[in-house]
């Protein structure tokens, strides 16, 4: 974790007023990593390598125009949201912003139905109607895929009072960036949140850049996971390149929030790799820094690195889940390149779900 | 001398009121500020201070009186340490009370229970915008609704008593609704719309929030994408603005681009337009902005049969609905069939009085200037339909042009801006699907095209009357 920067000047007096942050309240565990067996190693291992490979893939079809608009890639953040959501029961809902597609394939909706979406095909999970940035599936308890920054704070907060509400035992996590950790409506939500207890965590996935600018050119705080305390709600500050730290951070939150102590920050301090969409050329940070991350910090190497230095596993297990998934990423391009657009009928269906 | 107090005016509907308990009696000695009685309104008990010093001289009214008008002397006060008939005193206290403009009932009260109230338009006889519509509000539809099954028993209702009923209702009649709002439990209302509620429900469903139209338009957003069906209220539909973004961006497009597999059955309500005296920020008709807006459904109902009956159907909806209210018509009486479950269909406009030479198009409180108008004009020959879209979106443009096509004639009244109006939206379908029966322009009797000023006689002159409805008629029936 990290120490916050001493920022304030020294008050007169000798001794240090103490640390409210520390002492005023309960507060959870620093966390420790999750000891994940070689088999659960394994799974973090190819969730993970599914979210690169059909990201990448998405990259490639946006280049031959076969994705349209606005595509937000998740390469680079992989460990973050299969960290979490591995900690995850059915009863729990997710919900986060436009750059969702990873979020979308750990809730267990089919790669073909998302990558059709992206195409803009009938078989897409929103009937092509939807794009990249709004796609839902009840059915898998993912609530979005919400195109305005910040607005699924508040939603998700929507969905933990459901939770509160109808007594279902579920957890809401509510994923969102550094960029819309400055909108006002995610600070009401908090607001709301600690007040009503309500089961949610508010994931701030720290990239470093909103769109492209730098936390620092755009945060007056910006060790994020602080950004609660004026609500009383705690913040953890997680490695969100290592998977077994998010691992560990939720099992934390969950205890905390399913204990009935009300909602919990997690800030994953993670790096995408791509630009902000497809259409940002990234002139905001240097070729250096990206690689620098790739090198020392990719969180897909790092697991690889711990299965087979302390698993033992081999060369030929990687290549045989890198085939795995090269072919299941694959057959969703295939299918998403081939599978009708929608008839143009379906322009008229589901703008209300009754008839007057 | 004697002060005279005067019944106060505690609420811009308030015409009279129970004197419900005196805390002072005579011989007692008054100081500004102190309790002198409770006074009932139609919403609430309010305390009445008083803001002369003096002796309680004489009670006029005992306690427990009913229905005493707006203006009746109620006590008498004799000036401390003064002689009777000092000119000075007196005349400062009789001025006041007896000013035209009758501020001091204002001045003296104190709002412990009730809203930050507009105006008192009938605490005087002013002559405002405000109080234009507020009486035009008495007019009651001609036409029994074609929905009420004949025989059917009428009760009285106030369209506050209406909208609470509804709640309740589809609140007993459904777990998953819940109502969220600024003041909606403890409270009892901003408007005193959801009083009773959380005695009824308790305070898991029905929920006080902080000041944050953004935030909670979002958490009851996202309750009803989980699966709930939240009432969320605002303290006015001004302050939704700070809202919208959830109401269209969230609410409405969700099941568009979910594919239809995400719905979002959530009910916005609260007051809309013009109320009295508040001003340019809190005087607005949002009804056409939300009506652009495919994915909602906008209601504005008149009466009370109508509000209860489309607040339950707006409940029960599986899509999102806009419910936009009149603060000025909350506390007026209508008949409201007493039915077990009285629910109208959304989207079907209503003949309110039939007519044969024009046909007067309305929404909301414009629909009681409309029949007002159609009084006057029935003096003068002129035989007007007036109809109640009750619904903004979907427009039930098919009784307008059924109308049109009976009586060659339309007028559009709207308590609102010209400007990409519902009056400009019906002016756009008759031209493209009535140009035939048309015998004349469509003409619009809308609020003027500037933010709405407060001085009375300003206020006056942007709203819309029934005397600017008379004359718009005129000329599209080409008569002088």
């Amino acid at each position: 974790m990290a120490k916050a920067p001493a920022r304030s000047p020294a008050i007169a007096g000798d001794t240090p007023p103490a640390d409210p942050m520390k002492t005023n309240r309960e507060r959870p565990s620093d966390p420790r990593p999750y000891e994940a067996s070689k088999e659960e190693l394994l799974k973090f291992y190819e969730d993970m390598l599914l979210i690169r490979r059909f990201e990448e893939k998405a990259g490639q079809l946006y280049g031959l125009g076969l994705i349209g608009g606005f595509c937000h890639l998740y390469i680079g953040q992989e460990a973050v949201a299969v960290g979490l959501q591995s900690a995850l029961t059915e009863a729990d809902s997710v919900i986060t912003g436009y750059r969702d597609h990873g979020h979308m394939l750990l809730c267990g909706i089919p790669p073909t139905d998302v990558m059709a979406e992206l195409t803009g095909r009938q078989a897409g999970i929103s009937k092509g109607k939807g794009g990249s940035m709004h796609m839902f599936s009840v059915e898998h308890k993912f609530y979005g895929g919400h195109g305005i920054v910040g607005a699924q704070v508040s939603l998700g907060a929507g969905l933990a009072f459901k939770h509160k509400y109808s007594e279902d035992g579920g957890v809401c996590l509510a994923y969102f960036g550094d960029g819309a950790a400055n909108q006002g409506q995610v600070y009401e939500a908090f607001n709301m949140a600690e007040l009503w207890k309500l089961p949610i965590i508010f994931v701030i996935e720290n990239n470093q850049y909103a769109m492209g600018t730098s936390v620092n050119r755009a945060s007056s705080e910006d060790q994020l996971y602080k950004r609660g305390e004026s609500f009383r709600i705690p913040g953890l500050q997680i490695d969100g390149m290592d998977v077994l730290a998010a691992r560990g951070a939720a099992e934390e939150a969950l205890a905390w929030v399913r204990a009935g102590k009300g909602p919990i920050i997690l800030e994953m301090k993670t790096y995408r790799y791509r630009g902000h969409s497809m259409s940002d050329p990234a002139k905001y940070r240097s070729r250096d820094e990206v690689q620098a991350v790739r090198d020392k910090s990719d969180p897909i190497e790092a697991v690889k690195r711990t299965l087979s230095e302390t698993h033992g596993a081999k060369e030929e297990d990687f290549k045989a889940i890198e085939q795995r998934i090269r072919k299941q990423v694959n057959e969703a391009a295939d299918f998403a390149e081939s599978t009708p657009e929608p008839e143009p009928a379906e322009l008229y269906t589901d703008v209300l779900v009754e008839k007057y | 001398m004697a002060i005279d107090i005067k019944m106060p005016a505690l609420s811009p509907t308030m015409e009279e009121g129970t004197l419900a308990k005196w805390l002072v009696k005579e011989g007692d000695s008054v100081k500004s500020g102190d309790i002198m009685a409770e006074i009932e309104t139609d919403k609430a008990t309010m305390e009445f201070e008083a803001v002369d010093e003096g002796t309680v001289t004489k009670i006029l009214v005992a306690e427990g009186t009913d229905g005493v008008k707006v203006g009746t002397v109620i006590l008498q006060l004799a000036g401390e340490g003064e002689e009777a008939g000092s000119a000075d005193s007196a005349g400062a206290a009789a001025t006041k009370d007896d000013s035209p403009r009758g501020d001091a009932p204002a001045d003296e009260q104190k709002k412990s229970d009730t809203v930050e109230d507009s105006a008192h338009p009938a605490q005087e006889k002013v002559d405002t915008g405000a109080r234009q519509l507020f009486e035009a509000a008495a007019h009651k539809s001609e036409v029994s609704d074609p929905d009420v099954p004949a025989g059917t028993e009428m009760v009285k209702q106030t369209v506050r008593e209406a909208l609470r009923d509804a709640m309740a209702e589809e609140m007993r009649a459904d777990a998953r609704v819940f109502v969220m709002g600024e003041e909606v439990a403890q409270y009892q209302g901003a408007y005193k719309v959801t009083q009773g509620l959380l005695d009824e429900f308790g305070d898991k469903r029905v929920i006080d929030t902080p000041i944050t139209e953004y935030g909670f338009a979002g958490v009851g957003t996202g309750a009803a994408m989980g699966g709930l069906k939240p009432i969320v209220e605002f303290m006015t539909f001004n302050f939704a603005m700070q809202a919208i973004d959830h109401i269209i961006n969230s609410a409405a497009k969700t099941n568009y681009m979910s594919g239809g597999q995400m719905r979002c059955p959530i009910v916005f309500r609260g007051p809309n337009g013009a109320a009295s005296r508040v001003g340019a920020q809190h005087s607005q008709n949002y009804g056409p902005w939300y009506a652009s807006v495919p994915g909602l459904i906008v209601i504005a109902p008149y009466d009370a049969a109508d509000a209860k009956g489309l607040l339950k159907a707006a409940i029960r909806s599986q899509d999102p609905v806009v419910f936009l209210e009149n603060e000025l018509l909350y506390g007026r009486s209508f008949e409201v069939p007493k039915l077990d479950d009285w629910v109208l269909p959304i989207g079907k406009a209503r003949v309110m009085r039939q007519g044969k030479d024009v046909t007067i198009v309305s929404y909301s409180i414009g629909v009681g200037l409309a029949l007002e108008a159609a009084e006057k004009l029935a003096g003068e020959g002129v035989d007007a339909e007036v109809i109640d879209l009750r619904t903004l979106r979907p427009l039930d443009t098919k009784t307008v042009l059924k109308s049109l096509a009976k009586t060659n004639r339309l007028v559009v009244v709207e308590e609102g801006w010209p400007t990409c109006s519902i009056a400009s939206e019906i002016a756009a379908v008759v031209m493209e699907q009535g140009f035939d029966d048309l015998d004349a322009p469509v003409l619009r009797v809308t609020n003027e095209d500037v933010p709405l000023p407060y001085a009375a006689n300003l206020e006056k002159l942007a709203l819309i009357s029934a005397d600017k409805i008379v004359a718009t008629v005129k000329k599209v029936t080409y008569r002088k």
